[in-house]
């Protein structure tokens, strides 16, 4: 029905240690592996750090978990990516852990308050 | 149509990396630093060539295996564990099964409750506005507009998820197609065709 999207220019997916795919490109497990896939090609794109820099945040944060005892089989990428994204936001200034955590707490928050079905809203403050 | 969302139940927060993943999609949306609308983009540009697999390799299978069939009938959620796709949360997965006579349509009318396991993440289309209300109120219509026009004797049903409860939709085997292995069959078995929007691919249309 809709026409395909118009590829936005991609980033060398080449360039990642083991990103799930196949022939077709990436692979998600879970609908957040595919936001937070996203969301880094989003910030990367709007010139917030080079794909260089992602890929070396990225790797650190395997090895870090490989070193720590992760198998590393591939069920656990999207966490090391999402762990990195998180390290490059704050790094680059673009959000703090402590605003990070405490976003976090109002989703939970805004979660237990919403009956089961309706939409969730974030109430902040 | 009654829609079981558990009415007085509040809501249990998704796992601590969803949120931690919209944690930060939130404070970057407000921060203006990202925009909603183009990771919809993304998503949507690798969503059809992820999930559906799982699905289509459970429509081949039932397709091919009449025994793999009468399980799904029974406990879908335990034959698509059988088969390695299993979702967080534990909602429970009934299949629902396309014939001459009846068309089946899965929507989600409150929010956008998907089968992602064996879908992988819905298109923006079914979680908009517009489909959701309108695949209850006209879903001939709907239909219509994915190109799928059914004659006036095919009862068409509408199923509406919920937390609790996805659907499947187990589309017709195309015609022409006796004898295809399920690898064969598989390419044939669109995301669409399990939401009930189209049918599977006709035999002529094989990439195989």
């Amino acid at each position: 029905m809709t026409p395909a999207t118009t590829p936005a220019t991609l980033p060398a997916l080449d360039a990642l240690p083991d990103l799930p795919r196949d022939a077709d490109g990436p692979v998600f497990r879970e609908p957040w592996e595919a936001s937070a896939f996203a969301i880094t090609l989003e910030l990367h794109a709007a010139g917030h750090f080079t794909w260089d820099e992602w890929a070396t945040a990225l790797s650190q944060q395997i090895r870090a978990a490989q070193a720590a005892g992760d198998p590393d089989l591939g069920n656990t990428y999207y966490r090391h990516w999402l762990a990195a994204l998180e390290s490059l936001v704050t790094t680059k200034a673009l959000a703090t852990p402590e605003a990070l955590d405490l976003r976090a707490q109002d989703w939970v928050r805004a979660y237990r308050n919403t009956p089961h079905g309706h939409p969730v809203e974030l109430k902040t403050g | 149509m009654a829609h079981d969302h558990h009415g007085d139940e509040m809501t249990e927060p998704p796992s601590e990396m969803a949120l931690r993943v919209q944690a930060l999609e939130s404070l970057l949306v407000e921060k203006g630093l990202v925009d909603l609308k183009a990771l919809d983009v993304i998503i949507d540009r690798y969503e059809n060539r992820v999930g559906p697999r799982n699905g289509a390799h459970v429509v081949a299978r039932a397709w091919t295996d009449p025994d793999y069939l009468e399980r799904l009938r029974t406990d879908a959620t335990a034959a698509i564990a059988e088969l390695d796709y299993t979702g967080r949360q534990g909602e429970h997965m009934v299949v629902v099964e396309n014939g001459p006579k009846v068309h089946h349509l899965v929507v989600c009318t409150l929010c956008s409750c998907y089968p992602w396991p064996v879908l992988g993440l819905p298109p923006a289309w079914y979680k908009s506005s517009p489909y959701r209300s309108r695949a209850v109120i006209d879903p001939r219509g709907v239909l219509a507009e994915f190109g799928t026009v059914l004659d006036d004797d095919v009862e068409v049903k509408v199923w509406d998820s919920t937390s609790e409860v996805r659907f499947l939709v187990l589309p017709e085997r195309p015609e022409g197609t006796e004898g295809w292995t399920m690898e064969q069959l598989i390419p044939l078995v669109s995301r669409n065709s399990m939401i009930g929007v189209e049918k599977a691919r006709p035999a002529t249309e094989a990439t195989a």
